[in-house]
């Protein structure tokens, strides 16, 4: 059974800032079946027409976030976006936006990374030691399906930084922390086996904090995982300005008796 | 991955590297395209917001002109009672409705109402935030927008009152 | 400088409060000059007798007190999310106070010479 091929014209984004390149677009013609990916068509000018092509990815199946680049204006997986889908002859391939650029398709996340990492992304509870040195020391927190569910979509981010690209404020304020790390603040909070519910709200309510965040739902519209940051913001913020409460209780321990 | 941005010499990677950033400025706040009815009513309501600011310095100044007795008054009302006096205004009303119903639609979603929860996220993941329900709440601004610059319309150019 | 020492989620209640309480006293300020014809109600001696109502007065000053503080933080945030760094933060955290008094300074001196009028 043959499968009908169609060619599309491919534009990437071509630099290398190392090597003071000035940036242009180069054009490779490819043919593309029923289910063919921007990532398959990346992989096959790589392969066939330039070797050169810099471009980063790994799993193929939008679990791994590392193929995230801006396809005809949105930022998108090219692993999880069908060329089919984008319904246009011409696909054209830029980095990330508002992430720093190494070459080609390729950016830097180490700024996405240490915005994530200031809201203290891991379970804070002073009952349990972060290290455990005795194997008697381990304990299981009770936490139902229910508690679960509080946060269990918010715990699907894979990083890919699509939101934060997306994002009007981070594409002019390089203090805020994006929806990633405000969203992954809530899903710490949501979660009923941390207690550090007030220092993550000191860390995140500053001039150049969750108060940028308006709502533009642009983080939600390209997350390819169904995260939803916007949600977690927005809820977030109710409970800073206090208009809803966040009633969870701690989640007891199950000591190795039990 | 220790690559620093913005042109500092990084040792890890053993040479110059240099970084631009990709960041998009003012042009990632101005093109309200690509991502949905939140991106316009964000974009929407900066315009609007900025504009009714401009227009209110103006208002505050114009209608200063009183104290300067009825002549002062009078010359005021002949500069802005004209045909583009009224369509400016026009423009006022529809902007400052339009931020109006749209920021009571924003202090409701921003303190988590009509939102929806946090769930499991199935295939398509449509994300509940992104809901119709406060979405409307954006077409309902533009409608009454459009609405209130009609009537504002028909007090100014015809015979309503 | 007390609004350097606010919270932002505080400013930002303020912002939404203001915004709320400036909705409905502009609501009643367009409805007055719906009392009468549109252009009558634009004649000097007409404008000026609404500033002898006490409570017309007390309405324009909120308005005044409420839309320069809305209006001001709203261009405050939309200007330090362009730039980020102390200089620029002060220096427009400062602008935006002084601009915020002086509407409301400005406004308010119209509206007692009105008043005498």
């Amino acid at each position: 059974m043959s499968e009908e091929t169609n060619k599309i014209k491919l534009k990437v984004y071509r630099t290398n800032y190392n090597k003071k390149e000035s940036p242009h677009y180069d054009e490779f013609e490819v043919s593309v079946k029923r289910w063919t990916t921007v990532l398959d068509a990346l992989l096959d000018a790589k392969s066939y027409s330039d070797s050169s092509l810099g471009i980063r990815y790994s799993c193929r199946m939008a679990s791994c976030g590392s193929c995230g680049m801006k396809i005809n204006g949105k930022p998108r997986l090219a692993c999880y976006t069908k060329i089919s889908e984008l319904n246009d002859q011409t696909i054209v391939c830029d980095p990330l936006p508002s992430f720093p650029r190494i070459r080609d398709l390729v950016t830097d996340f180490t700024e996405f990374f240490s915005h994530h990492k200031k809201i203290e992304p891991y379970i804070h509870n002073e009952k349990v030691p972060i290290e455990v040195v005795n194997k008697d020391d381990l304990v299981e927190f009770k936490q139902t399906p229910e508690d679960v569910d509080k946060y269990l979509q918010f715990s699907y981010c894979i990083k890919c930084g699509l939101c934060y690209s997306a994002c009007p404020t981070v594409a002019t304020d390089t203090k805020f922390p994006g929806p990633q790390a405000l969203s992954q603040a809530y899903r710490y909070m949501a979660d009923n086996r941390d207690s550090g519910e007030s220092t993550r709200l000191d860390i995140i309510d500053d001039r150049h904090g969750i108060w940028r965040c308006h709502f533009a739902g642009s983080c939600s519209n390209v997350c390819p995982k169904g995260v939803d940051p916007a949600l977690g913001i927005q809820l977030l913020k109710g409970h800073l300005i206090g208009i809803t409460k966040n009633d969870k209780k701690i989640a007891t321990l199950r000591s190795k008796e039990e | 991955m220790g690559i620093k941005s913005n042109s500092e010499n990084n040792p890890s990677t053993g040479g110059d590297i240099k970084l631009k950033s990709g960041r998009e400025g003012l042009m990632g706040w101005l093109n309200p395209t690509r991502y949905g009815w939140e991106r316009v009513s964000y974009w929407l309501q900066r315009l609007t917001g900025v504009g009714l600011l401009i227009y209110f310095i103006g208002h505050i100044y114009e209608t200063s002109s009183l104290v300067n007795g009825i002549n002062a008054w009078n010359s005021m009302l002949e500069l802005t009672q004209t045909t583009g006096g009224h369509i400016f205004l026009l423009l006022v009303i529809g902007a400052s409705t339009f931020h109006t119903v749209n920021g009571l639609r924003l202090i409701f979603t921003e303190s988590g109402i009509g939102i929806g929860r946090p769930g499991r996220p199935d295939y398509p993941y449509d994300a509940t935030s992104l809901n119709y329900k406060q979405k409307s709440g954006i077409w309902v601004a533009m409608l009454l927008a459009a609405i209130a610059m009609l009537y504002g319309g028909m007090v100014m150019f015809g015979d309503v009152s | 400088m007390p609004l350097l020492k606010l919270r932002e989620s505080q400013i930002m209640k303020i912002h939404y409060l203001t915004g709320i309480c400036a909705v409905f006293f502009v609501a009643i300020h367009i409805l007055f000059r719906l009392i009468m014809p549109f252009g009558q109600s634009l004649e000097f001696h007409n404008v000026v007798a609404n500033y002898h109502n006490m409570y017309y007065v007390i309405l324009l000053e909120l308005i005044l007190v409420f839309i320069s503080i809305h209006g001001f933080n709203g261009l405050r945030i939309i200007l330090i999310e362009l730039k980020q760094n102390q200089w620029w933060e002060s220096t427009i955290t400062i602008l935006v106070l002084a601009a915020m008094i002086g509407v409301v300074a400005y406004g308010t001196r119209t509206i007692i010479i009105g008043s005498q009028l």
